[in-house]
């Protein structure tokens, strides 16, 4: 990797991934499509850990990154059993058709 | 034997607590209620009688002294040390020995009186536990437990009256009667209260010794107070109105609690506070002046009532007067004797009325009843003897009694001639209203309905042989305590007198030689003695005589005139035979104030602010949650957004 590129980078990088993923999470109205967007975020923070992992010379950020998308599979696996069983009983899963959970 | 003195209220007690609680529950038969219930006030009485007699071994002066029976500590609070503990001495052990005595013959009579009752077993463990509290206050060693013992006699009364509650008339008469006691329970409250801030102690025997050190304002404030208490248990001015209504309770209940035993402690506390009221001589003619009122009031009042409970009930609060107006007049001893005498007649008096509802069906109206002495043998002659005890007639115990209380209010250096001169017209008046009953209940026409007649029976033995036997000591009552003046040796006095002293001497101040020296009493009168207290028997007895054959003319001889004069003074006899109209004035002006005052605080108060600013509490948090929850939209984004604006803020926070 060139001298020339400091952990900086990677940060304003990450920055802007975990960004456009919050934005993602906040806007779209299609479950799966907000689904993405937290995936991105995840993806931006691990982007952070590896590139500070690398410039301190430690590995404690890629392990970090390894339970980050242990997690994240997790999450996935069971976040889309919730939008199948949402689309049976709702016939729909734009998140702001949902909105049970009120006064 | 003395040491045993914590059995006497022990024994009713148990039977409360056998009857009350096991006797209800395993539907006891009547006869074992009954028994238990006797059993329990004739062991009661034997012991009385037991510590009595090894009371009189003891030389006179060692009587008073007899150590308190301390049975246990009960409050034990900062300077405030009291114990469960008995006191025995001569005062206390004559208490208890008319209480116990009297209470076992009413007793027993009730078993016969209250056979048909279907609250049988509730009206014996009411009546065990009123004879255990009655025990306790007169055996007390210190003012808190005698209060215990006051306000439970107290309970029982207004249990007893309600006893039969399904019927309204009773039911208010047992309010009525705790309610005019709280006031009077309060002053005497307030006279504990005073003793103790004052003398820092509650037990008799520290009161009494350290008392010499109060000044005359605390000493005159504490005896005033006590004596409210008195006036509220003991029915006197203005106190009074409980008692009449108090009839309505079973009769041997009105005998026991409302005669004999409970409306008299007034009169026993204030000879055992005697110290304390010596030291008050206002105090002392208050009582006096309280007590001399109430006999003339209350036997003006029993001239023309028909109800016969009623006119013993005003004799009653009328012979309560005479005591009070013997120990308000300094003769305490007098007082007590007056008071062991009325538990005897009076009692009696009140059995016989029970015995004549039994034979006439229930009724109460003497004028529905008369002629009917010769269905009622045993019945007429034991009222006779009553009678004639409680109208003074010589020989009878009324007479002994009454005349040393009439010879005190004349003679003491407390008492005045006016006192001797209302006590004596009081007298006058109790010889005929009490004939005036005697005549019109047993004697001339017989009045009743035709199917009442036919069922006039005497009573079962159980009923008439307690009548024979307080009969028997209405009459012997009284020569325990024969004047000197009549040649007899007045044991009484010198029984009582290591704990109350003689009598009173002639020395030092009182309120009316202060107030009036040119009348200061029959002090002067002491002087020529001898004769002028013959002489005073003679006018008692004179006055006496007088009253019951005014009583034998009106109601025996010429029976028309009574109802002419009724329409002479017709005005007279109106407010008199409405008793004054008392009851209606106080209804009006307290118990109506009172309910006004009620009715505000509910509707003003409690509704308008209390409840009301619950409610506006109630009502803002309302408010405020329909304005709150819209927050809670229900969408997953919006709640997202305000996570990521906490965790943008927060990270502000922090980096910054």
């Amino acid at each position: 990797m060139p001298a020339s590129v400091t952990p900086l980078y990677f940060f304003i990088v990450s920055a802007l991934i975990f960004a456009i993923g919050a934005a993602g999470v906040l806007i779209r109205r299609n479950a799966i499509v907000v689904f993405m967007s937290i995936e991105m975020m995840l993806s931006a923070v691990n982007l952070t850990f590896i590139a500070a992992s690398h410039y301190l010379n430690s590995l404690d950020g890629v392990l970090m990154v390894f339970f980050v998308m242990t997690v994240a599979a997790a999450e996935a696996a069971v976040g889309l059993g919730i939008f199948v069983l949402l689309f049976r009983g709702r016939k729909t899963i734009r998140v702001d058709e949902i909105n049970l959970l009120k006064w | 034997m003395i040491d045993l003195v914590w059995l006497i209220p022990l024994f009713p007690a148990v039977g409360f607590l056998f009857n009350g609680l096991i006797g209800k529950w395993l539907d006891l038969d009547k006869r074992v209620v009954g028994s238990v219930a006797c059993l329990a006030l004739g062991l009661s009485f034997l012991f009385s009688i037991l510590i009595f007699f090894s009371l009189l071994k003891l030389p006179p002066e060692a009587r008073a002294a007899v150590p308190d029976k301390v049975l246990f500590d009960w409050i034990v609070s900062g300077d405030l040390k009291t114990v469960i503990g008995y006191k025995v001495d001569p005062l206390s052990i004559v208490m208890a020995l008319v209480v116990s005595g009297v209470s076992f013959f009413i007793h027993v009579y009730s078993v016969g009186y209250m056979h048909d009752d279907p609250g049988f077993t509730r009206y014996f463990a009411y009546l065990n536990l009123f004879v255990f509290m009655m025990l306790t206050l007169v055996l007390a060693n210190n003012f808190l437990l005698m209060f215990v013992g006051w306000e439970g006699v107290g309970l029982c009364s207004y249990l007893l009256i309600g006893f039969w509650f399904d019927r309204d008339a009773p039911a208010n008469a047992g309010k009525k009667a705790f309610v005019v006691n709280r006031v009077g329970d309060f002053g005497f409250l307030l006279g504990i209260f005073l003793i103790f801030a004052n003398l820092g102690t509650l037990g008799f025997n520290e009161v009494f010794a350290k008392a010499p050190s109060l000044d005359t304002v605390t000493v005159t404030l504490i005896t005033l107070m006590l004596f409210v208490g008195a006036a509220g248990k003991s029915a006197q001015i203005p106190l009074y109105v409980w008692l009449p209504d108090a009839m309505e309770g079973p009769t041997p209940v009105s005998s026991l609690i409302h005669a004999a035993t409970m409306v008299t402690s007034g009169v026993y506390m204030i000879a055992r506070c005697h110290l304390l009221y010596s030291m008050a001589p206002i105090s002392m003619a208050v009582v006096a002046i309280v007590g001399a009122a109430t006999a003339l009031y209350a036997a003006s009042m029993g001239l023309l009532q028909f109800d016969i409970k009623r006119v013993l009930a005003y004799s009653t609060i009328s012979q309560l007067g005479y005591m009070f107006l013997a120990v308000g007049v300094g003769a305490f001893s007098a007082g007590i004797f007056h008071l062991m005498t009325h538990a005897f007649f009076k009692g009696l008096l009140f059995l016989g009325a029970g015995s004549v509802m039994h034979a006439m069906s229930g009724e109460l109206d003497m004028r529905r009843m008369g002629g009917i002495w010769r269905r009622v043998p045993i019945t007429f002659v034991t009222f006779l003897v009553a009678t004639l005890a409680i109208a003074g007639i010589p020989g009878f115990s009324g007479f002994f009694s009454k005349d040393e209380i009439l010879w005190q209010a004349f003679s003491s250096t407390h008492g005045h001639v006016y006192l001797w001169v209302v006590g004596a017209v009081a007298a006058g008046m109790t010889a005929f209203y009490m004939f005036r009953l005697l005549f019109v209940t047993f004697l001339g026409q017989c009045r009743a309905s035709e199917e009442v007649r036919k069922h006039i029976h005497e009573s079962p033995p159980i009923m008439t042989i307690p009548l024979m036997v307080l009969a028997l000591l209405s009459v012997i009552g009284g020569y325990v305590g024969i004047p000197h003046i009549l040649g007899g040796r007045n044991f009484f006095h010198e029984f009582l007198a290591p704990v109350l002293g003689g009598l009173p001497e002639g020395t030092g101040h009182t309120a009316f030689s202060l107030v009036r020296p040119v009348f200061a009493s029959g002090g002067a009168a002491v002087g020529s003695g001898v004769n002028m207290e013959l002489l005073l028997m003679g006018v008692s007895v004179a006055v006496a005589i007088i009253g019951i054959s005014i009583a034998f003319y009106l109601y025996i001889w010429k029976t028309e005139v009574p109802k002419r004069l009724g329409e002479r003074f017709k005005t007279i006899y109106t407010i008199v035979f409405n008793k004054y109209y008392v009851d209606e004035i106080y209804e009006a002006c307290f118990v109506n104030s009172t309910k006004k005052l009620g009715t505000f605080l509910w509707r003003r108060f409690d509704d308008g602010v209390v409840d009301r600013s619950v409610n506006l509490v109630a009502d803002l948090m309302l408010w405020l949650g329909s304005v709150l929850r819209r927050i809670q939209t229900g969408y997953v984004q919006s709640y997202a957004l305000g996570i990521i604006l906490g965790a943008v803020i927060i990270i502000i926070f922090l980096i910054r």
